[in-house]
């Protein structure tokens, strides 16, 4: 069982960045589809409405505007930053990893080390735990979580499975080493069994891509996709969220010797209303403190949780001082919960580019 | 675990299906309003009212209502 705390590192500021132009679901999306249809999708999925970055928008550049804009407010110096991590699903390339290109893009020494991380839905709350304990260990003064994904590019306009639930936008974390910070804690998992359940299949090198990879095929409901576009098991990646994610975060609670109680707000990786809503009333959570910005950004993949904290907590996560609980769940299978404390940390409004 | 509760707890699920149409022997993939969001609804009706856990395979191997209420009853039991 990965469970454990992190001490002396504490977050500093937290930014967000979707492209401006939005989507929003009507009964216009699907030919074919009434509106009492779409109306049942827009119920259920408590999303009304997602941001899709244009082609020449990458998960880069939102991540490179949440980051700019971060550290100016920080007013911090580019020379202090001594780690640069990039989570994301959605790289620039194949190769070179990402995290190098913001490095240089960013204005960072070359004594800056910079590595990807290939995580989706999971992938800040696992994200977090590596450069907590970089930072710690090592005692680097400052670093940079850079958490997003551009999924919907991967997603068949002609898949009413996937794609009135994806959004885009990238976020930036500022962490810095803090002798007094109060203790990160995490519990994380996973389950390959279900690699499956959410796979681009074509375009890696065990099924590498070729021409067969964009004939679209028919699937039931009116489905149509490729191969080298997202697949998304519902069924089974449903069953598997409301069953892992609340006894994974359970499992942090007692590995913390605490409960329910002492958490002041609860941001959960944002996949849809009733997913989210089923493992809310199975932790018995109260509504008021468990954020949702589904409505505005849809499932935006690894950035839904910094991203929601920066879109319905700005007030409190610059003027208090709160506990958070976490929790990311997806692809892989990957499932984590993390408690955050925050102490007055900078966040910017979400930006739009 | 009765099957006419079951019956009402599946017919809160659909807004468009008029109570009474559905039975313990409906095909419930026959059902116009049918579609593979109502499988999540009926997932997540059966987690919050009984507990247990239906898989996708639960839903796949089903045809009717009566089997879905035969996978809960087992999971129940079990």
């Amino acid at each position: 069982m990965a469970d454990f705390s992190i001490q002396n590192v504490s977050v500093k500021g937290i930014s967000a960045c979707v492209p401006k132009e939005n989507f929003v679901n009507t009964k216009d999306v699907f030919p074919g589809m009434d509106s009492s249809e779409m109306q049942k999708i827009v119920t259920m999925t408590g999303i009304d409405k997602h941001h899709i970055s244009p082609k020449e928008i990458c998960t880069s550049d939102l991540c490179f505007h949440a980051a700019e804009k971060l550290i100016e407010k920080l007013t911090w110096q580019k020379e202090e930053i001594g780690i640069v991590i990039f989570v994301s699903q959605t790289p620039d390339y194949i190769l070179p990893m990402t995290s190098a290109i913001l490095q240089q893009r960013l204005g960072l020494l070359s004594s800056c080390m910079a590595f990807d991380m290939s995580i989706g839905c999971s992938g800040f709350v696992y994200g977090m735990s590596v450069i907590s304990s970089l930072i710690s260990s090592s005692k680097i003064k400052k670093g940079l979580l850079l958490v997003g994904d551009t999924i919907t590019k991967f997603i068949s306009k002609q898949d009413r499975s996937t794609f009135p639930l994806f959004g885009d936008a990238g976020t930036a974390i500022a962490l810095e080493y803090n002798e007094s910070a109060k203790e990160m804690v995490f519990s994380l998992s996973t389950d390959g069994v279900g690699h499956k359940a959410i796979i681009v299949n074509d375009g890696g090198q065990r099924s590498p891509f070729s021409e067969q990879s964009l004939m679209p095929q028919n699937y039931e409901g009116g489905i149509e996709r490729n191969d080298a576009q997202l697949y998304l098991n519902g069924m089974d990646v449903f069953n598997f969220s409301i069953t892992k994610a609340p006894s994974s975060f359970n499992q942090l609670m007692t590995y913390k010797e605490t409960n329910i109680d002492a958490f002041d707000y609860f941001v959960f990786h944002q996949a849809n209303k009733l997913m989210n809503e089923t493992i809310r009333k199975k932790l018995k959570i109260d509504p008021s403190k468990y954020l949702y910005s589904l409505q505005k950004y849809g499932n935006t993949s690894s950035a839904t949780i910094p991203l929601t904290l920066v879109s319905e907590l700005q007030d409190e996560l610059e003027n208090k001082s709160l506990s958070l609980g976490l929790c990311g769940f997806g692809v892989g299978l990957s499932w984590g919960s993390m408690i955050l404390p925050t102490d007055k940390i900078a966040t910017l409004p979400v930006i739009e580019i | 675990m009765e099957l006419s509760e079951f019956i009402l707890n599946v017919e809160e699920q659909f807004m468009e299906t008029d109570p009474g149409i559905i039975q313990g022997a409906t095909e419930f993939r026959n059902l116009e309003e049918w579609s593979s969001l109502m499988a999540l609804m009926i997932i997540a009706m059966v987690d919050e009212k009984y507990e247990v856990i239906l898989t996708g395979d639960d839903i796949r191997n089903s045809q009717t209502i009566q089997d879905i209420f035969d996978k809960v009853q087992s999971k129940v039991n079990a």
